[in-house]
């Protein structure tokens, strides 16, 4: 080669250099079956186990009545707590609520008074206890709210015969929009895609250069002609690309597909979003990869990365109830910026228009992180531990 | 000769101290042993010879029970060792150390701290335990660093220490495994007379060595040459010399090579260099090099010229700053001080155009293991931006010259040692680079083998011009180069040809050259005692040699002595006892002192958990609050915005500017903007004036479903207050309610999520982080191979278990009492039941979930798997079918039972029962009971699983 190659001869020679380094890598990653079973779980079946199973919504909640008036009317209130809401109440009697709500066997206790039926059509005005378990946060207050209206409603029927019967002159229409029936299964299958793509990349990129480091590969690179940019960004494009494939495939096959949740906006727009959060987050990976000095360092670091990266940036619960210096916090991980982007996108159908700032905020705090570890990239290597 | 011929000329004597008989070892795909017949002779130096991966530490390692006998019988000390009680009683009598320098010490642990567990180990007081330490401290001249981390010990002082710890239960069988690899020779030397002495005090006790010095090997009583997996050869040394006809061990081993291994092996000559061309620039000028790392100073001012066209020779042992040196001159390490020039150049990392001129070699094997031999060279001659024409014919020439042809297909890492190392010096030159630094490249590597590489760099050298850079820790390479350098401790002794250097000592061998130079450095002087020394070692395998024929009778009389020592081991001999709590707490108090000066896995441990714990109290939040809230009022009467000044003062929504219009409404809640919109219709006001029926539009947000719900239940509350406020203000009366409806939210009268919350996050914290830091206690120790302690000692798998998780349980409960102040400090959570009941279900609970560690421990190998595989393996059950979130009670199928069997759902009751409910021992009685259930089965289950062998 000549002594001074032109700007664009060293420009191709760098796009060289990280092709071939990426194509190694994805080489390296085909080898791996562990890494492989991962990748294909973690897109496929840890996608649908995550919108079927638990969720934050009331479902099934254990409900005991204590039917202290044996009436019709008594029994048509307890019948009337069904599933999928309520598991069908069990019967208790009154000394048995306290220790079955102290070892948690129920979330509700309803007791209903005797000859309530009676003072109720006498106009007496009879009262019904509702006791809730508050510290089962994720059904007291909603399952409160229903059973109260459930009461009320049945209440109502007994004494009018009609179902509406509310005389109220002003009535409330609630439509809940980009999920009209708030079903739980459409935001934990897209948002554990988010997920996923988070910990695999992070894991994925940053256990790909501790990994060099312990074999020495590392080393062997760095004294050939190639600069660390190059080692970097071939790791990223080639661990990202493996990710983006799995987010793909799982958002069009089993979020689409299988999980039947409709997406409002264009796909291609998220998973344009999703290559620039991959950057983001790999180079986070590759920050994590120069600062611990062995896999099981980098295994402990991530833990404690990773699970503040998930529950706090948006995607487990709304960010507007963390106190203000944990939102404020946040702001600095990519993460709260995809999240934020990718319900825009996948839930209200919003465009370029509505998330660029969030994609120029991921592109800056993933080139501050891409800047950090390439600051440290030579340092660490000598200080490997093997 | 082979092994039976040996067996008939043995069948006149007695008892051999190991008997093995058909042993075959296999590895996956790859054989260890094969069919090894071979008895050993009892009493005596023995060695093992032969290069790496011939089969030698697999064999020590069946001998001293380390690993499962696949097939075949191998007998020691009189009995089958693969016979599980044979196996108890003996073990007391072996002592058994492990390849690599000090691998089966503990790194942090201080040289008295190593022996004193070992002493432990082995059932003795602390009496006697002290009495013996100081006693081989002494003898080893230890005492000075009695207090000294066994990391910071040089590498002949380690396998000094690794002695120690072997002889401090006075064994009968002494076994090492290449005990001298890597070591400096004086140190060797030093080794070797300190086992003398040893032997000395007591003669009848067996010393079985494997070596790939053959050096030292000449002076051993008897020896056994194995290559790939079988013994090809055994007798005195004297013996083998005279049956081969070969002056040298090395000579000896490669004739007892069949012969296909051997078939084009000549004596290498190396032809003299041709005189450099007048001024023309040095290869390498290094001038006073330095490098440090924090106080350590690991190349101290070294200074050297290299000429083009020069193989220049790194002697050294290990860790004396041979690797740095050559990271210098590769630009991989920046010097702390002096200068490097590479063909008049300075080095400098960022200079491309220097680096395309020189081929690195680094210590350890390091191309792409999974990556074929061609897409290796392809990947590299790519690198270097080789013209793609020029490619393909570079690639098949390199093939062809490094003879590469039968394993172009191969992935790198399923090559044969030999054969990687002469593919790296390929992807070395690919780029025909006129400089090659290579570090060690032949450590482990055959003779056979090694001759052949080093016939590639004399080709390179003498007739391309290549200039070669070596390092090694084997004389008879450093004899073959140009010029070389000895080095000690960071620091370049001598430089010269290797005759010029042995003539300056007035030293026959270049060994001896080394060790008088050590001594010089060292300041031991030479007195006359060390070269004496050398000399006697010298007399005495003459003397062995001499004495070859008539081996029968000495052999006799160690056998007696043998055969002392078996009958101490078998019948009158106290087998061990099964269980000895001082075994037990010995590796407590180890595991205790390791964890103590681990910075990392400790900070995890305390630091870690109050750092989840305020990312969970805060993350799993089901507080719906600061909700963005705005109206699209198309009505504007003082009624309307009455209504809307109604929900703007609920503490839940925080109010935007109203709304234009429709368009407004979508664009708003699209971006996200918005959780909650109002539409007020036109004539609101009116309608309800003339009290006609009119409807109120809410949007919730319902992208996030729990949120959506939330605030739709928060609406209709409001509206509810609303109406009733409406009618009191009408009719100046309460509602007329039918029957109320009295709601008690109990235990936690605000509903705020951290009162519900951090009650429950301690639980899951608490079966996290040491599950995991138990998992990787263990697993580190079969990374690390200290684990070898497990298979060797008469440690019992029980002690093993509960003596390493004693000192996590105790860790747990110091996070626990961490997490408990956090909580009641920072979150304002106060504990309203029986703190005492809280601890000691904590206790029970960390029992339980350092358990779950230990169980899955025994079934991982690596500490990123026990990481990860502890990880998910914990928190997703803790997470989902726990009653973290919502009540196990909800569960149904599956999910149900793995809740009902996991101790995370029981101690989450205890935990929230105490603080939320105010309960105490009486009401969890049964949480109590079943938690303890937990405990003896976790540690069942890990006893059945934890292997007392390696398979």
């Amino acid at each position: 080669m000549k002594p001074s190659p032109t700007f664009s001869s060293r420009f191709l020679g760098h796009l060289s250099n990280i092709y071939r380094l990426g194509l190694k890598e994805l080489r390296s990653l085909g080898a791996d079956k562990v890494l492989l079973i991962l990748i294909a779980w973690a897109f496929s079946g840890a996608i649908y186990e995550a919108a079927t199973g638990t969720s934050l919504e009331l479902r099934k909640a254990p409900v005991a009545v204590v039917d202290l008036d044996q009436s019709p009317l008594s029994r048509r209130l307890a019948d009337a707590l069904y599933p999928p809401y309520f598991r069908a109440p069990d019967k208790i009697t009154l000394e048995e609520v306290d220790p079955a709500m102290d070892h948690g066997r129920y979330s509700f206790t309803i007791v209903i008074p005797s000859n309530f039926q009676r003072d109720l059509v006498a106009g007496r005005q009879p009262e019904v206890q509702l006791n809730i378990d508050a510290t089962i946060m994720s059904q007291a207050f909603i399952g409160a709210g229903y059973i109260q209206n459930i009461a009320a409603a049945e209440i109502g029927e007994f004494l009018t015969g009609r179902r509406d019967g509310s005389e109220a002159a002003i009535k409330v229409v609630t439509r809940a929009r980009f999920n009209p029936n708030l079903n739980g299964l459409w935001f934990g299958g897209v948002m554990e895609v988010i997920n996923n793509i988070t910990m695999l990349t992070i894991i994925l990129v940053g256990a790909a250069l501790i990994r060099e480091r312990e074999h020495g590969t590392i080393e062997h690179l760095l004294v050939m002609p190639l600069a660390p940019f190059e080692i970097m960004l071939a790791k990223i494009w080639a661990n990202g690309l493996a990710v983006l494939a799995g987010a793909s495939f799982a958002l069009f096959v089993v979020v689409q597909q299988v999980l039947q949740v409709p997406i409002a906006g264009s796909t291609l727009l998220f998973l344009a979003a999703a290559a620039l959060y991959l950057f983001a987050a790999a180079s986070i990976g590759v920050y994590l990869g120069t600062v611990a000095r062995s896999m099981p360092q980098l295994g402990l670091l991530i833990i404690l990365v990773i699970i503040p990266l998930l529950l706090l940036s948006g995607g487990v619960t709304p960010r507007e109830s963390m106190p203000a210096a944990v939102q404020d916090l946040m702001l600095l991980a990519p993460t709260t910026y995809f999240v934020r982007l990718a319900q825009a996108i996948l839930y209200r159908g919003a465009g370029l228009t509505a998330v660029w700032v969030d994609l120029c905020a991921m592109l800056a705090l993933g080139s501050v992180f891409f800047t950090l570890a390439l600051l440290r990239f030579r340092r660490s290597v000598t200080q490997t531990q093997v | 000769m082979s092994a039976t011929g040996d067996k008939q000329r043995l069948d006149g004597t007695p008892a051999p101290v190991v008997r093995i008989v058909g042993v075959s070892q296999r590895y996956g795909a790859t054989a260890a042993l094969e069919q090894v017949t071979l008895d050993l002779p009892a009493g005596g130096m023995l060695g093992l010879i032969g290069p790496d991966g011939v089969g030698k530490s697999t064999l020590l390692a069946l001998i001293a029970g380390a690993r499962v006998v696949q097939a075949g019988r191998v007998e020691v000390l009189g009995g089958d060792i693969g016979d599980r009680h044979h196996r108890a009683a003996v073990q007391p009598h072996i002592a058994y150390m492990p390849q690599g320098l000090g691998r089966n010490l503990y790194p942090t642990l201080s040289v008295f701290e190593n022996v004193d567990f070992f002493g432990r180990l082995f059932g003795q007081d602390r009496h006697e335990r002290s009495a013996r330490i100081d006693d081989l401290l002494q003898s080893t001249g230890l005492t000075p660093f009695r207090d000294r981390p066994a990391a910071k010990l040089s590498g002949g002082m380690k396998q000094k220490l690794g002695l120690c710890c072997a002889l401090i239960h006075d064994p009968d069988l002494l076994i090492l495994d290449e005990p001298t690899t890597g070591v400096d020779p004086l140190s060797r030397r030093q080794f070797w007379e300190l086992i003398d002495s040893i032997r000395a005090r007591r003669p009848g006790m067996t010393v079985l060595v494997a070596t790939a010095y053959m050096e030292e090997a000449a002076r051993f009583d008897w020896l056994a040459a194995m290559d790939a997996g079988r013994v090809i050869g055994t007798g005195a040394p004297a013996a083998l010399l005279k049956q081969t006809g070969e002056t040298t061990l090395e000579g000896a081993f490669v004739a007892l090579l069949p012969e296909e291994k051997r078939h084009d092996h000549h004596t290498l000559a190396i032809p003299p260099r041709p005189p450099s061309a007048e001024g023309a620039t040095l290869a390498i000028e290094a001038d006073g090099l330095t490098q440090r790392f924090g106080d350590f100073t690991a190349v101290d001012h070294v200074s050297f010229r290299i000429g083009r066209g020069e193989i220049f020779g790194f002697l050294g042992s290990n860790g004396c700053g041979k690797t740095t040196t050559m990271k210098m001159l590769t630009g991989l390490l920046p010097p702390s001080e002096g200068r490097a020039l590479l063909f008049g150049q300075p080095v400098d990392a960022r200079d491309i155009e220097t680096r395309k001129q020189v081929g690195y070699m680094s210590q350890s094997f390091s191309l792409y293991g999974e990556l074929s031999v061609r897409q290796n060279l392809d990947l590299h001659a790519r690198l270097f931006h080789l013209p793609e024409s020029a490619i393909a014919p570079r690639v098949d020439a390199l093939v062809s010259r490094f003879d590469l042809t039968a394993y172009l297909d191969a992935a790198a890492s399923e090559l044969p040692l030999g054969i990687r190392q002469r593919l790296s010096l390929a992807v070395a030159v690919v780029h025909e680079p006129k400089l090659l630094i290579l570090d060690e490249p032949t450590s482990g590597v055959d003779p056979v083998a090694r001759d052949e590489f080093w016939a590639l760099l004399i080709e390179l050298s003498r007739q391309q011009g290549v200039t070669i850079f070596i390092s090694t820790h084997f004389m008879n390479e450093a004899e073959r180069c140009d010029r070389i350098s000895l080095m000690h401790a960071g620091r370049v002794l001598a430089s010269d040809t290797p005759a010029a250097l042995c003539a300056a000592r007035g030293m026959a061998t270049l060994e001896d050259a080394f060790i008088s130079y050590l001594e010089e450095a060292s300041g031991i002087g030479s007195k006359p005692a060390a070269p004496a020394g050398g000399k006697a070692v010298a007399a005495d395998v003459a003397e062995d040699g001499a004495r070859a024929p008539d081996e029968g009778e000495g052999s006799s009389a160690t056998a007696d002595a043998g055969c002392a020592g078996k009958g101490g081991a078998g019948s009158p001999a106290q087998p061990p006892p099964w269980f000895s709590l001082r075994r037990l707490l010995g590796y407590s108090y180890r595991e205790a002192l390791e964890l103590r000066r681990d910075p990392i896995r400790l900070v995890f441990a305390l630091l870690g958990s109050v750092l989840l714990m305020f990312v969970l109290g805060f993350g799993i939040s089901f507080d719906v609050e600061g909700l963005r809230f705005a109206a699209l009022d198309r009505d504007q009467t003082p009624e309307s915005r009455e209504y809307l000044h109604n929900i703007a003062g609920s503490r839940y929504f925080i109010e935007q500017p109203p709304l234009r219009d429709q368009a407004d409404l979508d664009r708003q809640m699209q971006r996200g903007e918005l959780a909650l919109a109002i539409e007020i219709p036109p004539g609101f006001g009116r309608d309800l004036r003339r009290g006609r029926a009119t409807e109120i539009g809410v949007w919730v947000d319902g992208a996030m479903p729990y949120r959506g719900e939330t605030i739709r239940g928060y609406v209709e509350g409001i509206h509810r207050q609303y109406l009733a406020a409406q009618v009191f203000a009408k009719t100046g009366a309460e509602a007329p309610a039918v029957a109320s409806i009295e709601s008690r939210y109990r235990y936690n009268q605000d509903v705020r999520s951290i009162y519900a919350m951090a009650p429950a996050v301690i639980p899951l914290l608490l079966i996290f982080i040491p599950a995991i830091l138990m998992a990787l206690g263990v697993v580190r120790e079969k990374e690390l191979g200290s684990i070898t302690n497990l298979y060797v000692t008469p440690v019992t798998r029980l002690e093993f278990l509960i003596g390493k998780q004693l000192p996590y349980i105790a860790m747990s409960m110091l996070s626990f009492f961490l997490l408990v102040l956090q909580v009641i400090v920072f979150f304002d959570v106060p504990v309203k039941g029986s703190f005492l009941a809280l601890s000691v279900g904590a206790l029970l609970y960390v029992t339980a979930t350092t358990g779950i560690g230990l169980l899955i421990s025994t079934f991982t190998n690596t500490q990123i798997a026990a990481l990860f595989g502890t990880a998910i393996l914990t928190m997703l059950p803790t997470v989902q079918f726990s009653g973290l979130t919502s009540p196990v009670s909800s569960l149904e199928g599956l999910g149900y039972w793995i809740g009902q069997c996991f101790p995370a759902t029981y101690f989450l009751i205890i935990s929230r029962g105490v603080f939320t409910k105010a309960l105490g021992f009486s009401e969890l009685g049964t949480q109590f009971l079943a938690l303890a259930a937990f405990i003896p089965v976790l540690t069942l289950a890990s006893l059945a699983l934890l292997r007392k062998q390696e398979k």
